[in-house]
């Protein structure tokens, strides 16, 4: 039996890097972003660059219903100045009337003005997933041997899979079912309903920041990852300090603890 | 207490006298930390410590937690991010709680193991065990019901499926599982249920931790040696012993900083690490997500429940499954009983150590093949690790104590420390061996 059952090991730690290297799962490239690793954190400017390439595209069939929108500004995020920020809400469109019934004011009947108290607008017209969390909602990465240690300084590969997904169609298309299907290599089985969203030089930076595909794709990535996880800056500083003080802390138990025993172990005296 | 020779407390001051008489309360406090302990405790005794710290931490964190989130399916899922973007600190607490829930698990099934490997289960410590193992159970319901409250695909369908597992009980299953879920399938019912218990099951566990203390306090602590502590007289005892405040207490307090470190570590910088990126899409009950997987706790047992997938006469594989899953931890209750060998402590059983190791090796093949889809040999290596599982308990314990030679053990507890640290007077040499603080 021990002979069988180690063999049953053996064959067990094989089968680990295989079935989650085939998996099903599309191809995700690392990419080096500013908030990977446990000192990492968020470009200022790469967030607000992602913040337009949101609004100017993506929220035409994509809501972000959970971010609120007062949080475009402070530190930790695109850090919009609060006039800004501000003008951005007040001029922000509501486009699906239906998923948005609660700015809906019957007094005047018609939709109201955004505030910043306000989260971002649903939109579920087009059938497309919600944004706010989808950063978090898919991972990249499961490795080594699927233990998924890696994420320490990689991330969890969500913000690489937005990206690898961006820029992942090969320009094959075919129809199923009345629907058309694009091919993707980041999406699990290969064909996604969504059409290639961003082509290059989609948007215009008023710095002049690239716009090429991979530049803005990033940029948007960038972003997805803040609005899935906008304390990441604050967490991490509260881990650090955490660590700090609880390993300092240990250093004197361990030599209170090496004191107080020494007397009974007979190393003293 | 403890059945072992100590000093009592003795009310000094007239305050304390005046109290004394009227609720011993102090003198009770006094008997519970200056506890005989036996002084060859080695850092596997550390995490009764490190569980009770867990328990207070899970307690608080989900109080908090509770202020904050709404219990009903339209809303869960959004409270949770409230909590997230909006509660001051709110994402720490709930990082805190998910993670901590780790942690206890980490180190239930540290306790649960030292105490296979030093045979701490055995008579007179039955009923210590036998109240760890309700814990135990109480736990795993607690923290199932904890993963279903954010609301996300995976609490939806892992409360699908285990709530199913009731279903497979022939002729009575389905009412129950419609009694268990408040209606034909997991919704607001539900999840309201869950909050409710998931809020009472942590003070059902306190209250028997306070019992699980009590026993050991009754019956001593075990130790590596697993020869007990001398109670002929006092000071044969204090030869044994240490009290617990400040030695283990100190001893323990370190360890649980080290644990610190690395928990506030994941916490800080990986907090969704052990978690399964499919939570944070609200759970519909129109898409099952393409590999339900449950926390990585609960999948050896998992993996037990999908190992058999063949009929036996009536009964049908799933209700076997389920059958073998609760078996699982019945038998582990059993231990006490199952084994027959007159030696306590894995210390001194040759041929134990390897079969003791194969279980541990078994657990973890168990806890992968759980998070594996049940496809290619997967179901052929669960199997074969559940027999592995139920062999050891119901054939392996019964038999070595017949067939094996154990080891000489030390006469005292006295001797195997002074084994461990030599005087200085006779040993000058050999100090330096000794790891520190052990």
């Amino acid at each position: 039996m021990l002979k069988k059952l180690s063999l049953a090991t053996v064959a067990a730690m094989g089968i680990t890097t295989s079935a989650f290297a085939a998996g099903g799962a599309g191809k995700v490239e690392n990419i080096d972003f500013s908030f990977d690793g446990p000192f990492g954190t968020y470009d200022e400017n790469q967030l607000q660059r992602g913040l337009k390439v949101y609004t100017e595209i993506c929220s035409a069939c994509h809501g972000l219903k959970f971010v609120p929108m007062r949080t475009l500004t402070g530190s930790g995020g695109p850090n919009l100045p609060e006039e800004q920020m501000k003008a951005y809400v007040a001029e922000y469109p509501v486009n699906d009337e239906a998923a948005n019934q609660h700015l809906y004011d019957p007094v005047e009947d018609e939709f109201r003005a955004l505030t910043p108290t306000d989260h971002f607008p649903a939109v579920e017209s087009a059938g497309a997933p919600d944004l706010s969390l989808m950063a978090k909602a898919r991972a990249g990465f499961h490795g080594p041997y699927g233990t998924g240690i890696n994420q320490f300084f990689k991330g969890m590969g969500g913000a690489e899979y937005v990206y690898s997904l961006l820029t992942g169609y090969t320009g094959e298309e075919k129809e199923e079912a009345g629907t058309i299907l694009y091919e993707n290599t980041a999406f699990p089985g290969g064909w996604i309903s969504m059409a290639p969203p961003l082509w290059g030089d989609d948007v215009e930076f008023d710095d002049g920041h690239s716009t090429e595909l991979e530049d803005i794709a990033e940029d948007l990535s960038a972003f997805l990852m803040w609005t899935a996880e906008p304390q990441l800056i604050a967490r991490k500083q509260t881990g650090f300090v955490a660590v700090f003080f609880l390993t300092v802390l240990s250093v004197l138990l361990y030599l209170t603890n090496k004191r107080i025993w020494a007397k009974a172990k007979g190393k003293e005296e | 207490m403890a059945g072992i020779p100590h000093d009592h407390y003795e009310p000094k001051t007239s305050g304390e006298k005046w109290l004394n008489k009227r609720l011993p309360i102090l003198g009770l406090a006094y008997d519970t930390l200056m506890i005989p302990t036996p002084k060859n405790l080695n850092w596997m005794w550390i995490w009764g410590i490190v569980l009770t710290f867990c328990l207070v931490l899970q307690i608080i964190t989900g109080i908090v937690l509770a202020m904050h989130y709404t219990p009903h399916v339209d809303e869960a899922f959004a409270s949770i991010e409230h909590i997230m973007r909006n509660v001051n600190g709110g994402y720490m607490l709930r990082y805190i709680h998910m993670n901590g829930a780790s942690l206890f698990f980490v180190a239930v099934y540290a306790h649960i193991f030292r105490g296979l490997y030093y045979g701490s289960y055995k008579a007179p410590r039955e009923v210590t065990w036998i109240i760890g193992m309700i814990i135990y159970l109480a736990m795993m319901g607690t923290a199932f019901m904890g993963y279903v409250l954010p609301w996300g695909q995976m609490s939806f369908w892992g409360a699908t499926v285990i709530t199913g597992l009731f279903g497979a009980i022939p002729g009575i299953g389905e009412p129950i599982q419609t009694w268990l879920l408040g209606g034909p399938a997991v919704d607001n019912a539900t999840l309201n249920r869950f909050f409710s218990l998931h809020y009472l099951l942590p003070f059902v566990i306190a209250g028997l931790v306070a019992v699980h203390i009590w026993a050991f306090h009754t019956t001593g602590n075990n130790n590596p040696t697993g020869v007990e502590v001398r109670r002929t007289s006092k000071e044969e005892a204090e030869k044994d012993t240490l009290p617990f405040w400040p030695y283990f207490v100190i001893k323990d307090l370190f360890a649980l900083a080290v644990i610190m470190v690395v928990f506030w570590a994941i916490v800080g910088f990986m907090p969704n690490y052990l978690g399964h990126p499919d939570n944070y899409i609200e759970a519909n009950a129109l898409a099952t997500p393409a590999h339900i997987v449950p926390e990585w706790y609960f999948l050896p047992f998992y993996a037990i429940l999908r190992a058999i997938t063949f009929d036996v006469l009536f009964l049908d594989a799933k209700f076997l499954g389920v059958l073998a899953m609760f078996g699982a931890i019945a038998v582990m209750a059993l231990a006490p009983w199952l084994d027959t060998s007159s030696v306590r402590s894995g210390r001194y059983r040759p041929m134990f150590k390897w079969w003791f190791a194969l279980l541990v090796v078994d657990f973890f093949v168990l806890m992968w093949a759980g998070a594996m889809p049940a496809e290619g040999l997967v179901p052929t290596i669960s199997l074969i690790g559940t027999i592995y599982w139920f062999a050891y308990f119901l054939v392996v314990l019964p038999l070595l104590g017949v067939i094996e030679k154990p080891l000489p053990r030390p006469a005292t507890i006295e001797e195997d420390f002074a084994a461990h640290y030599p005087a200085k007077s006779n040993a000058a040499g050999t100090t330096s061996d000794a790891t520190p603080a052990e």
